[in-house]
């Protein structure tokens, strides 16, 4: 019963009038956004956070994660109707909804996206209210070893659970590690890294990694390629899903959320992974495959439901441990800590409010997304046709104001142009920024906690083996790391980010 | 440097490295400490070790494994977008940040291959505008909003 009561704790939060404005603020500025080729959630949301600065803090948080399905909707509805996906998890609607547009079925294939995600949504945030409270009373008991034995493990299986090359992906979450040692250490007050830079001294702000390497670097590659994109304008119709289709897609959803709830939970797992394993198994299922990449409602159905449940059920780890399992979580940590609140499990019983509000607004975000999208859909079509010479100096505007507005410093500018052309650097060495990003938000929190660890056990290393919860975490992060060390899982890993 | 058979690896191994020997070298100036009282100099050198490891493994793997070559296709995006935000950067406290959006919308738009320059005056414009209403009045930005000498 507990759960009713923390659910109506969380109405009552979420249905004030303001909370539900943000919330549907957060939606269309997402969709907005998102909408826009070549512009997945993390740049969007990084973009729009200077906007909640102002706001109070739960109102900022029901925003962003607003802005975040807004965003990740936007991403789908772009990926049917121009074939370029905003962002790596809507790569595999692209297979199916592009060439479900080309055969005039975009109406269908933007509805069965949105009702599954809908429904992903809403079985996704059921899932986190029920396993926010056991999951944060077990992460109460930690204690440093545990918390940095977590950490590695977390940051291993985000690489792992990617794709591309392992090494690299570690060592940019080294270089994140060590990005976020940058400024005074809190134990003795040295200034470490900062070359005598007096800006420096805090650190370097997130969102000046994350626009630089992310925003700046994404501007600068879709440049660089002369490419014709072709809409699919004026064919959307049939918004209404015919009964036969619903019935042909309803299993591929249900199958699709649970595979995004479970997945999600994972660190690394989250929108990415779930989109891609729901593919799969609809693949398999099918009683002929053949039809999969040649216009599949289940193909759409599956991936888009996964991808939305994984989405959302990435906020668990963050929630209720404090670690952030993608970037986008890592972009949330920051927003968090700009409104002094520390991700981990006391957020849940000194800030209820706080904890159930945003929860209960993800599932009224959830409701909002189809409830806009669908009738709106005539404008992000439009929105669709502006062409990227346009758009671009805008998205480059609003991400300089926006690090501006960071701490009214010209300081954080010309830093994000630095992280530009890193940023620029890594797209062209196949070096993914994601795994950066995650390091550099766990930095501080690893380094502490090791400290911690090691003064508590006089020196000694051997406490991540002794005590038992961080020594299977350990144990875990090893066996992930041999497992994909281990050529035949290699290749059939790479086979499957192939497809 | 034919005997690099994968450059992408190759080149990102070296950079590893580098930000490891960086790391590694600064952090040689901060008290080491023990295991047991960690001074400031320990998490970082040690990141630093780790770095210039990860490197060396990738950066001799590319010489033996084959790879992708790293593809160039023009570096004047690069330039424009990056030389427009840091020119931003610089004159936007003393020019007022509706000159500066001017500025920078009508630099950065060169970069574009359909570039059109009527169209992006006129861009220029629209977005000056829209800064006005949204930062400037909507959500109050810090920025001076008119050059210093109108000021």
């Amino acid at each position: 019963m507990d759960l009713i009561a923390n659910l109506g704790t969380g109405f009552g939060v979420a249905l004030t009038f303001a909370n539900l404005a943000y919330c549907f603020g957060g939606v269309l500025l997402g969709t907005l956004i998102g909408v826009l080729p070549g512009i997945g959630p993390v740049p969007t949301i990084a973009m729009l956070l200077p906007i909640t600065y102002a706001l109070p803090p739960v109102s900022a948080l029901i925003m962003l994660a607003g802005i975040y399905y807004g965003a990740q909707y936007g991403g789908s509805t772009t990926a049917i109707l121009v074939n370029l996906p905003g962002e790596s998890s809507s790569v595999v609607t692209c297979l199916d909804g592009y060439q479900m547009a080309r055969q005039g079925r975009a109406g269908t294939a933007l509805s069965v996206a949105a009702i599954g995600s809908f429904i992903a949504g809403t079985f996704a945030t059921l899932v986190i209210a029920s396993l926010a409270v056991p999951l944060a009373e077990v992460a109460l008991k930690f204690g440093p070893a545990e918390y940095f034995s977590l950490m590695v493990l977390g940051l291993i299986a985000a690489v792992v659970l990617a794709s591309g090359s392992l090494l690299k992906a570690i060592g940019m979450i080294v270089l994140g590690l060590l990005l976020g040692i940058i400024g005074t250490d809190v134990n003795s007050g040295l200034q470490r890294f900062s070359f005598g830079v007096p800006e420096l001294s805090d650190g370097i702000g997130f969102v000046v990694i994350a626009m630089g390497l992310f925003a700046f670097a994404e501007i600068i590659i879709n440049l660089e390629q002369v490419e014709k994109r072709e809409i699919f304008t004026n064919k959307v119709e049939g918004l209404w899903l015919k009964w036969k289709d619903f019935k042909q897609a309803l299993p591929a959803i249900l199958r699709g959320t649970g595979i995004g709830s479970m997945l999600g939970i994972l660190p690394g797992g989250g929108a990415l992974l779930s989109a891609f394993a729901s593919y799969t198994v609809e693949k398999k299922l099918a009683k002929d495959p053949s039809r999969f990449g040649k216009g599949a409602i289940e193909g759409v159905a599956g991936p888009e439901s996964a991808n939305n449940a994984g989405a959302q059920a990435s906020f668990i780890p963050l929630l209720t441990l404090g670690i952030p399992s993608n970037a986008v979580m890592a972009l949330m940590v920051g927003a968090m800590t700009i409104h002094s609140i520390q991700p981990g499990p006391q957020v849940m019983t000194n800030n209820p409010q706080l904890f159930w509000g945003l929860i209960v607004s993800m599932w009224l975000g959830n409701v909002m997304l189809v409830v806009l999208n669908l009738p709106l859909i005539g404008i992000w079509v439009k929105l669709l046709k502006v062409p990227y010479r346009l758009l671009y100096p805008a998205i480059l505007l609003f991400c300089c104001i926006g690090v501006y507005s960071l701490q009214n410093n010209v300081f954080d500018v010309l830093m994000t142009v630095v992280f530009g052309v890193l940023g620029w650097i890594f797209v062209k060495l196949e070096c993914e920024p994601a795994p950066l990003l995650l390091g550099f938000i766990l930095g501080p929190m690893m380094e502490e906690n090791l400290r911690r660890a090691l003064l508590l056990s006089r020196g000694d290393w051997t406490v991540f083996a002794t005590r038992p919860i961080s020594a299977v975490m350990l144990g875990l992060a090893v066996l992930l790391l041999l497992i994909i060390i281990a050529p035949s899982i290699r290749k059939k890993r790479e086979e499957a980010f192939q497809e | 440097m034919t005997f690099v058979r994968s450059p992408k690896d190759f080149w990102a191994g070296i950079l590893f490295i580098a930000f490891g020997v960086a790391a590694v070298t600064i952090a040689y100036n901060y008290p080491l400490g023990t295991a047991a009282r960690m001074g400031p100099g320990y998490f970082p050198r040690g990141l630093g070790f780790i770095m210039i490891g990860l490197g060396s493994i990738l950066s001799l793997r590319a010489l033996k494994v084959a790879g992708g070559k790293i593809q160039f296709a023009s570096f004047k995006p690069l330039l424009i977008v990056l030389g427009s935000v840091l020119i931003f950067g610089l004159v936007a406290p003393s020019l007022g940040v509706i000159f500066s959006t001017i500025l920078l919308v009508m630099l950065s738009s060169t970069a574009a291959y359909d570039y059109r320059w009527k169209e992006s005056i006129i861009a220029a414009l629209v977005i000056a505008a829209f800064t006005y209403v949204t930062f400037v009045w909507g959500l109050s930005l810090q920025l001076p909003v008119w050059p210093a000498f109108f000021r």
